[in-house]
């Protein structure tokens, strides 16, 4: 088996491919890519299935020597990118061989980055997924988070793309300490909130709190106002849902959270610009808007066409 | 019993029931989560009953939503035995071995004191009860069990412990839980069960389900360590 091997690891290297969906009922939570939709777009660049694992890296990139031949593609946040070397572009499959070392150098827009391998990062799969959630210590690599000396092993190569896709037209993303805007749909605890909560939530921007991790976004800005009742019992907790413990201080849900809490919800980001918010850390803030159902599914239904456009001309 | 039908976003949905802890509302919901999953609709991510509620998670842009809502309408307004021979709950209690007290259950003094009874009269009344599983959350295969005896329903720790070991058996107000991992936890700890709540090398990972029903009976030392000993 093709192995690739982690010579530098990140600051934050995670395996992940879509989640770890079906078993929360027991616990277990999803884990799987903070930006769902740059996971699938590294994929599709190599001519992987969109079910295949992937790197997740936030922040600081890892360096990679391959052992044999393949596709390779980054999308994601903006990270300088060398090939023994030689720079390679982002969102474009590139050429990797034998004894080929990958470096990220600096980033310069957006949290984290997806580097797809042709094959895919073939670890075991644990419940039916490869993807690595760190508080139940469940999947990836042992786990955890990659580390210097560790070897991935890699998938048969059999996907490769027909077509090359050079720059198909991904938009950039923001600079470090931009003002993102996420669309959210009301939530189902409404009652529980003052009436003016809803739009307190889109008045101003929210930092980003430096104590934010994969579980969620911590935020700092307008408090909400509860409607005084005790803690709610315990309920699903959707991902994208913005939470709003006792203080006031909104909490916005993503991959690695909790499959139950007691806070109630306000909101819910749209399946659209989860991605979006998967790209956010502390140092930017967040905009809230409220749409409606319809506009969130002509949201999303314009991502996945873009997606599977995508995926076409790949002829993966 | 009351009960409603909201979004959660554009990929979930929720059939609620009242709000509070209460064995019937929890069957009708598990049974309910069971109905759906048998259901076999397309596209189906998930099914999570809580305490009250049924959340489904599924694909927008693949589910039939219509004919998900007309199926939790039917559940809803029905008894929840829309069919019969689904997910008949089981009967038999799943009996969890516990040792009691000592560096296993550093909480247990707490809880006397907090309840004005002996370590022993604790001990009673927490393997009394026959306990349900409301539901699972916080880790794979942590059990939110109930309903805990008032007398020793003592709540969560003001600090949670940095550390709780795998096996541990706490209380948290009326809930009872096992941690299946050593975690950072805040319940009141009373005991351990050389028991693995969740273990890969298993068929089913799991030993627990939401509807199951668990007798707690106290162990010794000595028998806990030859339990770990044949685990």
């Amino acid at each position: 088996m093709a192995v690739a091997h982690v010579v530098r690891s990140g600051l934050q290297t995670t395996i992940q491919d879509r989640g770890r969906w079906g078993l929360q009922s027991r616990g277990v939570s999803t884990a799987g890519p903070m930006d769902p939709v740059s996971h699938r777009i590294a994929n599709a660049l190599v001519g992987n299935d969109p079910g295949a694992a992937t790197l997740e890296i936030a922040l600081a990139g890892p360096e990679i020597e391959f052992d044999d031949e393949r596709l390779a593609a980054v999308s994601g946040a903006q990270f300088a990118l060398t090939v023994d070397g030689r720079v390679k572009a982002m969102n474009t499959p590139f050429l990797v061989s034998a004894g080929s070392v990958l470096r990220f150098g600096a980033r310069s827009a957006g949290t984290r980055a997806y580097l797809a391998i042709a094959g895919g990062i073939d670890v075991p799969q644990v419940l039916g997924s490869r993807s690595t959630h760190l508080l139940s210590r469940m999947g990836g690599m042992g786990g955890r988070a990659l580390a210097a000396g560790d070897r991935l092993p890699l998938g048969p190569a059999s996907g490769t793309p027909r077509h090359m896709i050079e720059h198909p037209g991904i938009p950039a993303l923001p600079p470090p300490g931009s003002e993102v805007s996420v669309r959210v749909v009301p939530g189902p605890h409404r009652e529980r909130f003052s009436d003016a909560a809803l739009d307190d939530l889109q008045s101003a921007a929210y930092a980003i709190r430096t104590d934010s991790d994969r579980m969620g976004f911590r935020l700092q800005g307008p408090r909400l106002g509860r409607d005084g009742s005790p803690e709610m019992i315990s309920d699903a907790t959707p991902l994208g849902a913005v939470q709003v413990p006792a203080s006031g201080d909104p909490v916005l849900l993503m991959a690695d959270r909790q499959t139950t809490g007691g806070y109630p919800i306000i909101a819910i980001a749209i399946s659209a610009d989860i991605g979006v918010a998967g790209q956010l850390a502390p140092g930017d803030r967040i905009r809230f808007e409220v749409c409606t159902m319809q506009e969130a599914m002509a949201a999303l239904i314009r991502v996945e066409q873009a997606l599977m456009a995508l995926e076409a001309a790949a002829g993966s | 019993m009351t009960w409603r039908i909201v979004p959660a976003g554009d990929s979930a949905v929720l059939l609620e029931f009242d709000e509070r802890i209460d064995v019937r509302i929890n069957e009708r919901v598990v049974r309910i989560a069971r109905s759906i999953e048998a259901a076999g609709l397309v596209a189906i991510r998930d099914i999570v009953p809580t305490y009250r509620s049924v959340a489904v998670y599924f694909d927008p842009l693949r589910t039939d939503y219509r004919a998900l809502t007309e199926l939790l309408e039917q559940e809803g307004s029905q008894g929840g035995d829309a069919r019969s021979g689904v997910g008949r709950i089981d009967e038999a209690a799943v009996r969890i071995p516990v040792c009691y007290g000592g560096d296993f259950g550093p909480d247990l003094g707490a809880v006397a004191e907090y309840a004005g009874l002996s370590e022993a009269e604790v001990i009673a009344r927490h393997t009394a009860p026959r306990y349900r599983v409301f539901m699972m959350g916080f880790l794979p295969g942590f059990t939110y069990l109930g309903i805990v005896d008032s007398s020793i329903a003592m709540g969560r720790r003001p600090t949670p412990r940095v550390r709780v070991p795998a096996g541990s058996v706490g209380i948290a107000g009326a809930q009872s839980g096992i941690y299946p991992l050593d975690t950072p936890g805040g319940w009141q700890l009373v005991g351990r069960t050389p028991l693995a709540m969740f273990d890969l090398r298993r068929r089913d990972p799991f030993l627990l389900k939401p509807g199951d029903a668990v007798q707690f009976y106290a162990i010794d030392a000595a028998e806990y360590a030859r339990a770990i000993a044949r685990s």
